[in-house]
């Protein structure tokens, strides 16, 4: 069990989520039976692989330095569930 | 003339148009109709029949004009609801985007409406791509219009584009577009038995479509034929300065390709296809597809593919990472639902937990894990090494074959019952055949070649190298040809 | 000699590193094709691609690669042509995307150093990387007692974040690398150095250990160090915070500090247990940033004088000292002053006036050298002036005053208050005569040995002068008149 009560809490927080103990202990379950299943991947001798990180056949995609875009206030906040003088609105955030 | 509108097959139709016997708003209504009977097997999440019916009018007065029409003007299509459309609510089939209007259109739709198409709505998913059956969508799951043994539809069409297949094989849409990272256009279209294709991974541009896992997410077209794939996909691929991994290639005319002549064409069948996972009578409908390509004057070079096996365990954990932080912008700030709560955090995790169905929480928290201090060496970064593998053997085998014939999936359409008794590794199965090709990036199409003796479709799927659609189209037309697959779902056959 | 603190039980030495922010200076954002520049009204220099939208999707900046080449050149360091993106996962209301996109394992510049001269001598100190990434919005706290606003003009502005290595031991070196560090991308254009407007950003690295020791403690990292003064406070401050905890018995953990430079202090704003776990992985959404050696080299050609090759000018042809050579190039409006006042005129007594009364009085009067209220060609005359004896040395003093109050040339000021050096000897002569006529006692005692009282008619002479007679001519001349 690498997935444990502990793991979850620490995880779920990271990823902003949080739900109730039953419900926990299902996901926990879930995600153990899903580790165990890529234990598979362990038989593999990879100690002489480079990482694939992407397929695409391009490099450096690159743009002018150009503005194109801009004054898209009242369209960004009309899409907004809060804000007020052009601004997002969350709650009070403490440093 | 053919009986129905919506019988008919997007070359056919675009014949037809042209002739002026038909016009875009007959068949705009046609097809309007039909979603309107075939409501009950939930293909849309949003119809935009006013929409619909305005783009038509336009087209057949720009027709009618003489001007200069798209190459599919007055083709009525659905697009999945994880592309963005201008004005029309994109939800990605959740809860946390189901009020969302984006105020911009995708690369892919837009090239879509530039060919002339007219956008009959948006059809269902999983969650966020999230899923082989459409169950993990908020707004309900779609059924399958085949029916099963009882003639009964409870049968799941596939997933993630479900709706797409269920839309395009009710009748509901000449085409449309899905997506697929693991094998969500092609175990779909299998189950529903009709025709689709993921292209290379850089074909079509991901500008404007709901991530879920960039470094596999590919647009591709569903249709009912190898034909109007081609069709579709001329129109959605190419290249976009907005989205950095896109190619920049020319697109061929892929229609060129279908001469239904592959005589001295090199066919692979990879030997760990055929696994436990395998159900005969999928196995059995693969070796007539095998025939189909040897009596077409096609070579059948058995090949091996020794890291196909690790496909899915590698599949799940880079989908997984990836999504897990595609999926961080939705936190109730800029545009999604919110719920409230007293800290900043709180509000997060509030909007996030109601937000995201059992599916995608499982796959952010799976992606969170295995990109966590210590364990990103032991999961995230050792599956990017067997990707590599798993890409050379594809790099290797196409040193020998042109092409490469497996299975779409596993088994035919499952019921609903059986999917919700599964345990997720058990769902994740199902994508064996296809996630092996979406690592590699390489192009793949599936088809359906025969019933299985339950009466449900069972797609093949034919593989090709990178930019090579045009020997994928070429192979799939000629085995389309042979098979001869003019079966309807039960929902079309009435 | 090395900078140690001593404590109740040993001495010690600080161990310093800096990561400093730099704003890219660019058009558009390093990611999205909205407007970079500063000071717009609130989320109107915003894309969809900044406030990460469904589906919006990157593409990098060309002019950001080349700020970040040209600047990895200016720090004399290795350009990596290959370079990738990634992501930095964290959650925070001003960072649309829930990561930053950076560059963690393929920095777009590698190893490199800055050369910083303080009273210990010059030292290279080495710059670790320089990569690329993306800043954040900003979020506004004092606008509702309940909620935070944000503004995400500024979220996806390009940044180099230069990191140097942990080099430095004393707040004055740490000092001396941020301004050398300024002056280099000041000088290449690609970050304006403002640490007021937030355009450069400093945090500073700071471990302890007792003299003699090898092994490295663990170190502090204190964030919101915003200008040269305070990351030397902050370094002072901290290392004195690590020392006392030390030599009480207690230990220092691995933490994140805020400066607080109002109450001059260092504040816990992140214990290790709660460091941010933020789990980077390539971005799949950019491809690696291929560079080749053509385009380097294009770049290097294009360089324009830095501040290193500057203060090696100003020693070897100016004759100017090290430490002078530095004071003077550590900014480019500085540079320029000097250099536009020094045609032809005596550089060294230049560099003096600048050094000296210049800076003296716009340190005082709280003004940079672009706002001198004396031009760099009214400086360079004033030194003229003291060159070719129109006046004296004392003199000018009094002229630069007034050149300060009224802006005026050195001429005009000289002119019109008659303070031309007089230079007749027959005036000086008679001047000379009657004051030893009126003083024929002191005469005497000078004649029977007294010499010391030649400095008291000396003086009687420049103030019947009102100090116009050139000294070491008045000297001349008492003698010769003493003589006779």
């Amino acid at each position: 069990m690498s997935f444990n009560e502990k793991t979850i809490k620490n995880i779920a927080h990271l990823a902003r989520l949080r739900f109730p103990e039953e419900q926990e202990a299902k996901f926990m379950q879930d995600i153990n039976g899903i580790l165990d299943w890529v234990e598979e991947l362990k038989e593999v001798d990879v100690s002489q692989v480079e990482p694939l990180v992407s397929v695409s056949p391009r490099e450096s995609a690159i743009r002018e330095d150009v503005v194109t875009v801009g004054g898209l206030q009242a369209e960004l906040m009309a899409n907004a569930p809060e804000s007020a003088h052009g601004f997002y609105v969350v709650p009070k955030m403490v440093e | 003339m053919v009986s129905k509108l919506t019988d008919l097959t997007i070359s056919d139709a675009l014949d037809l148009l042209n002739k002026k016997e038909i016009s875009s708003v007959e068949l705009t209504k046609a097809h309007l109709a039909e979603m309107e009977r075939a409501r009950f097997l939930n293909t849309y999440i949003t119809e935009t029949p006013e929409l619909a019916l305005k783009t038509a009018e336009e087209s057949d007065k720009k027709r009618a004009s003489g001007a200069t029409i798209g190459r599919l003007e007055g083709i009525p299509i659905a697009n999945k609801d994880l592309y963005c459309t201008k004005g029309v609510r994109t939800t990605a089939a959740s809860k946390i985007l189901s009020h969302f209007v984006p105020p911009y259109e995708s690369t892919v739709t837009q090239q879509l409406k530039d060919a002339g198409t007219v956008m009959l709505g948006k059809v269902n998913t999983d969650q966020f791509a999230m899923g082989g059956s459409t169950m993990t969508s908020y707004f309900g799951v779609t059924k399958n219009p085949w029916a099963d043994e009882t003639g009964v539809y409870n049968l799941v069409p596939g997933g993630s584009s479900g709706g797409s297949a269920a839309a395009v094989a009710a009748g509901l849409c000449m085409g449309a577009t899905g997506s697929d990272t693991g094998g969500s256009i092609r175990q779909p279209a299998s189950f529903c038995g009709i025709t689709g294709i993921k292209p290379t991974y850089g074909r079509c541009s991901r500008y404007g479509i709901v991530a879920f896992a960039s470094s596999l997410d590919q647009a591709g077209p569903m249709a009912r034929s190898v034909k109007d794939c081609a069709l579709l996909l001329r129109e959605m691929a190419g290249f976009d300065a907005k989205d950095s991994t896109v190619a920049d290639l020319p697109v061929p005319d892929y229609t060129q390709a279908l001469t239904g002549d592959i005589k001295g064409k090199k066919i692979g069948i990879p030997r760990e296809y055929r696994s436990k996972d395998l159900n005969p009578q999928v196995a059995a409908v693969w070796d007539k597809g095998i025939a189909y390509l040897k009596d077409a004057g096609a070579e059948i070079i058995e090949i091996s593919m020794p890291y196909t096996k690790y496909a899915l365990p590698v599949y799940y954990i880079v989908a997984c990472a990836e999504a897990s932080s595609n999926l961080s912008r939705y936190d109730g700030v800029r545009y999604t639902t919110r719920v409230d709560g007293k800290t900043l955090d709180e509000m997060y995790e509030n909007t996030r937990t109601d937000g995201f169905g059992p599916e995608v929480i499982r796959r952010i928290l799976l992606g969170t894990f295995v990109l966590s201090a210590g364990f990103y060496d032991a999961y995230y970064t050792r599956a990017q090494k067997v990707r590599r593998l798993i890409y050379n053997d594809f790099v290797e085998a196409f040193k020998s074959v042109d092409a490469i014939l497996a299975p779409a999936a596993p088994t035919t359409a499952l019921s609903y019952e059986a999917m919700k008794n599964m345990s997720p590794v058990d769902t994740y199965l199902g994508d064996v055949f296809t996630t092996p090709s979406s690592l590699a990036g390489v192009p793949s199409l599936a088809l359906p070649v025969g019933l299985a003796e339950n009466g449900l479709p069972v797609g093949l799927q034919v593989i090709g190298k990178h930019f090579d659609e045009n020997t994928v189209f070429q192979v799939a037309q000629a085995l389309e040809t042979a098979a001869e697959f003019d079966k309807k779902p039960h929902y079309v056959k009435g | 000699m090395t900078y140690t603190i001593k404590g109740k039980t040993a001495d010690w030495e600080l161990v310093i590193g800096l990561e400093v922010h730099c704003q890219i200076i660019s058009q558009s954002k390093v990611f999205s094709p909205s407007s970079a520049t500063f000071g717009a009204e609130q989320n109107t220099h915003v894309s969809f691609v900044d406030a990460a939208f469904p589906g919006m999707l990157p593409v990098v900046n060309e002019k950001c690669i080349e700020q970040c080449v040209k600047t990895g050149l200016g720090l004399n360091a290795k350009i990596n042509k290959y370079s990738r993106f990634d992501r930095k996962n964290y959650f925070y209301a001003d960072l649309p995307q829930g990561y930053q996109i950076s560059q963690l394992y393929h920095p777009i510049v590698g190893e490199g150093y800055i050369e910083v001269t303080t009273d210990d001598g010059t030292r290279k100190i080495g710059v670790e990387r320089l990569h690329l990434e993306q800043d954040a919005g900003k979020s506004i706290h004092d606008m509702s007692p309940h909620s935070s606003f944000i503004d995400l003009n500024r979220c996806g502005v390009g940044l180099m974040e230069i990191v140097s290595k942990p080099d430095m031991h004393s707040p004055a070196e740490a000092g001396e690398y941020l301004r050398q560090l300024r002056a280099i991308v000041r000088a290449l254009g690609t970050c304006d150095g403002n640490m007021d407007e937030g355009s450069m950003r400093c945090d500073v690295n700071v471990s302890v250990r007792k003299v003699g020791e090898t092994a490295l403690r663990n170190r502090v990292e204190v964030k919101n160090v915003n200008s040269v003064r305070f990351v030397m406070q902050a370094i002072e401050i901290e290392a004195n915070r690590q020392i006392e905890i030390y030599e009480s018995g207690g230990m220092i953990d691995q933490e994140t500090r805020l400066f607080d430079s109002v109450n001059l202090e260092t504040r816990l704003m992140r214990s290790k247990e709660n460091a941010n776990d933020y789990r980077y992985f390539p971005d799949p959404d950019l491809l690696p940033v291929i560079l080749t050696d053509e385009y380097i080299e294009n770049i290097r050609r294009n360089l324009p004088e830095l501040p290193e090759a500057k203060k090696k000018r100003y020693i070897e042809t100016l004759g100017l000292t090290p430490y002078d050579a530095s004071v003077l190039t550590v900014d480019t409006e500085t540079a320029h002053y000097f250099e536009t006042a020094i045609q032809g005129h005596d550089a060294k007594k230049v560099a003096n006036w600048i050094m000296g009364d210049l800076f003296g009085y716009l340190n005082k009067a709280n003004l940079t050298i672009t706002e001198s209220p004396i031009s760099a060609e009214n400086l360079g005359a004033l030194v003229g002036f003291i060159g070719d004896g129109t006046i004296s040395g004392k003199i000018a003093k009094e002229v630069f005053e007034l050149m300060i109050e009224t802006g005026k040339a050195p001429d005009v000021i000289i002119e019109e208050k008659g303070l031309k050096q007089v230079s007749d000897t027959g005036a000086i002569e008679a001047l000379i005569a009657d004051i030893l006529a009126q003083n024929p006692d002191k005469v005497a005692e000078i004649k029977a040995g007294k010499e010391k009282l030649k400095g008291w008619f000396v003086g009687q002479i420049m103030k019947a002068s009102q100090g116009k007679v050139n000294p070491a001519l008045a000297n001349q001349l008492l003698d010769k008149k003493l003589a006779e």
